[in-house]
């Protein structure tokens, strides 16, 4: 009797994993086999043999935008949003254009890792400020957007200055045993994986999610709200930082206004990725497949002749379709839970 | 019984009386900013600022910023912000002088309806699939930039039309300037509307509530696509004033007034969350602006410092607001 009532509860069990793991991973899935028919479909539209280097090219192209949506995913997580992340990687950007030009390669490694430890302080500060003046994280993250992009214009108000040549290498023309796997690939799995990975599982890392899911409840649970918060910000920032960094070894010089479409594409990467902007649900492998996505739609659309302004439009409207798909599914959500 | 309390809720009272009536500690602010750009004025360059014709330039250059932020007022008064303001007011002012050989009618009826288009995917984005307004706007913005960067591409000539010049940089008898008589009756429409009329009672019940609002009958898509909407059709009408002035179009001739508009609307008392507030706050938040921006002009600050000072103007601000809101 109690036989056959344990076997229908294991497998229903069984089922339920199965199901949990489906509703867990399944978007993740999607976005990589979306990737994976763009690629194809990018494979099947040019003529020219396909080679290590047009690998090596989306790597580049897509760091710094991984980076963006990499922040934006945890900001998003903890129940936030960070309006502030493409000025914060303008800002970037042309602080190391500027002053990494005359460096040697040294020098230049070590300033890198200070910006990091500077984004992170940015963020925190961010962070800070919607803590102690209870001010809509919106509302702070888009002020704080116009002043980094102030300061950015500050630094530089034309584009400008440089990067030490062996810096530039590294990332573009670089590749990791074989020459198919492009160093700035690999740059953007280590720095996710040493970063990301730790704190995940970490305390902090519980904390991030039960923040971004219910806030009362995970203060209730005894969850420092307030320090979860500000890390948050500071981890986006830190992300931030590094997709500066990306930016500026990918193009080679400093232009204060490079960051503007970051804080978009970073948002629109993290809701194709499958976090939801509502908190407390995703990862970072999502967005960063999403930011190829994205990247790559406007590489295919570019090779396949279409005016460069004409596929920043495509971009954008696709990313507001995928917005509004988003809207729609938290929407049914939304209704059947009530 | 001791002395104490009687200061404390007297700075009650005070804060009270501020806070019901903003304009009262605006227009000191105003006249205030306004006495200073004189003095700095004299001190830099000997001349006064603080003249009828001064004022009256003030007035003429923050119709403009005052009709942009006219719609960005009925947005947020429902708890939602439009980031697309800026490339509205470009797309406008583009349309006036892309199509001002066919005469200033035909020009700025199309600038209107382009502004109107505009307002009008953004407010579907927001009230039917509920996306936040912020990323909508955003991603309108950005596909509306693409659209005029591959517009301006093309062969035409550029024309504003002398109507819209007129209306945009000149005045009557010296001192009042023509788009005053658009800025004006708009002004008195939004102020009174928002207060008497049924679809602006229900802006302040959405912002206040949407769920409430949503259960008392009101249907929240509807006023939701129309304060979009409005926002489109009165940051074109502020771009065309603005092409006027400028009497050519570029690509950012709108960007400079994004945070100024989101600014105005704050600095003028209307709540981020929506629900309290209104147009008569913005416009003293538009004037004071717009006098800000002289002084910054005269003290020879940078587009830099302009825009880190706004930023920290808007946060400032906003979490005065937030303490004064929540302490009550």
């Amino acid at each position: 009797m109690s036989e056959p009532a344990a076997t229908t509860f294991g497998e229903a069990r069984r089922q339920l994993d199965v199901r949990r793991l489906a509703r867990r991973h399944g978007w993740t899935v999607g976005v990589f086999v979306l990737l994976l028919v763009i690629v194809l479909y990018w494979r099947s539209s040019t003529a020219v043999a396909w080679g290590p280097f047009d690998v090596q090219s989306v790597a580049i192209d897509a760091m710094p935008l991984a980076f963006a949506a990499c922040g934006q995913a945890i900001a998003i997580i903890s129940g936030g949003i960070d309006l502030s992340i493409g000025s914060l990687m303008a800002l970037v950007n042309v602080v190391a254009a500027r002053w990494m030009v005359t460096m040697s390669l040294r020098e230049a490694i070590f300033f890198m890792l200070l910006i990091v430890l500077a984004g992170a302080l940015a963020g925190a500060l961010t962070g800070t400020l919607i803590v102690v003046t209870r001010v809509a994280d919106i509302i702070v993250t888009l002020s704080m957007l116009f002043v980094w992009a102030g300061a950015a214009l500050a630094v530089m108000t034309i584009p400008g200055g440089g990067i030490p040549p062996r810096l530039g290498t590294l990332v573009t023309v670089d590749t990791v045993f074989t020459t198919w796997l492009p160093a700035a690939l690999v740059i953007l799995v280590g720095v996710v994986a040493v970063v990301w990975i730790p704190i995940r599982s970490s305390r902090l890392g519980l904390a991030l999610y039960a923040v971004g899911s219910n806030r009362n409840a995970a203060y209730l649970a005894g969850v420092n709200v307030a320090r979860t918060r500000i890390a948050a910000y500071a981890l986006s920032g830190t992300f931030a930082a590094l997709g500066g960094l990306a930016l500026t070894m990918a193009s080679g010089i400093g232009d204060p206004h490079a960051g503007d479409i970051y804080t978009l594409n970073s948002v629109a990467a993290v809701v194709l990725g499958g976090v939801s902007l509502l908190g407390g649900v995703g990862g970072l492998i999502g967005p960063i497949a999403a930011a190829f996505v994205l990247t790559l739609v406007k590489t295919v659309l570019i090779i396949r002749g279409v005016d460069q302004n004409w596929a920043q439009v495509i971009q954008g409207t696709l990313i507001v379709v995928v917005m509004m798909l988003g809207g729609l599914a938290l929407r049914q959500k939304g209704k059947s839970g009530t | 019984m001791t002395t104490t309390p009687v200061p404390e809720t007297r700075r009650i009272e005070v804060r009270r009386l501020l806070g019901d009536n903003p304009a009262i500690v605006l227009t000191f602010v105003f006249v205030g900013l306004f006495i200073a750009t004189d003095i700095v004025n004299r001190v830099q360059s000997g001349h006064a600022f603080a003249t009828p014709k001064q004022l009256s330039t003030t007035f003429l250059y923050a119709a403009v910023l005052g009709l942009i932020a006219a719609g960005q007022t009925l947005v947020m008064l429902t708890g939602g912000v439009d980031l697309s303001v800026a490339t509205t007011v470009t797309a406008a002012a583009f349309t006036v002088s892309r199509v001002g050989t066919h005469g200033a009618a035909e020009s700025i009826a199309l600038a209107l309806g382009v502004g109107l288009l505009i307002g009008a995917v953004n407010g579907v984005g927001v009230s039917i699939f509920r996306v936040n307004p912020l990323i909508m706007t955003l991603g309108v913005s950005v596909i509306t930039l693409g659209l005029l960067t591959v517009e301006a591409q093309g062969q035409f000539t550029a024309l504003v039309p002398d109507f819209v010049a007129t209306l945009g940089s000149e005045r009557v008898l010296s001192y009042i300037p023509y788009d005053l008589f658009i800025w004006a009756p708009i002004a008195a429409v939004i102020i009174l509307g928002l207060r008497y009329s049924g679809i602006g009672r229900m802006i302040y019940a959405v912002g206040d509530n949407p769920v409430a609002a949503r259960l008392g009958g009101v249907r929240v898509w509807q006023v939701q696509l129309f304060v979009y909407a409005m926002c489109g059709v009165l940051s074109a009408l502020g771009g065309i004033l603005l092409v006027g002035f400028n009497n050519a179009a570029d690509l950012g001739i709108g960007a400079p007034f994004l945070l100024p508009s989101v600014a105005a609307v704050v600095i003028g008392g209307t709540s981020i969350f929506g629900g309290s507030g209104g147009y008569a706050g913005t416009i003293f938040g538009a004037l004071i602006l717009t006098v800000l921006d002289s002084l910054l002009v005269i003290l020879n600050a940078s587009q830099a410092t302009r825009q880190i000072l706004y930023g920290l103007i808007v946060l400032g601000l906003a979490a005065i607001y937030a303490r004064t809101s929540s302490s009550s």
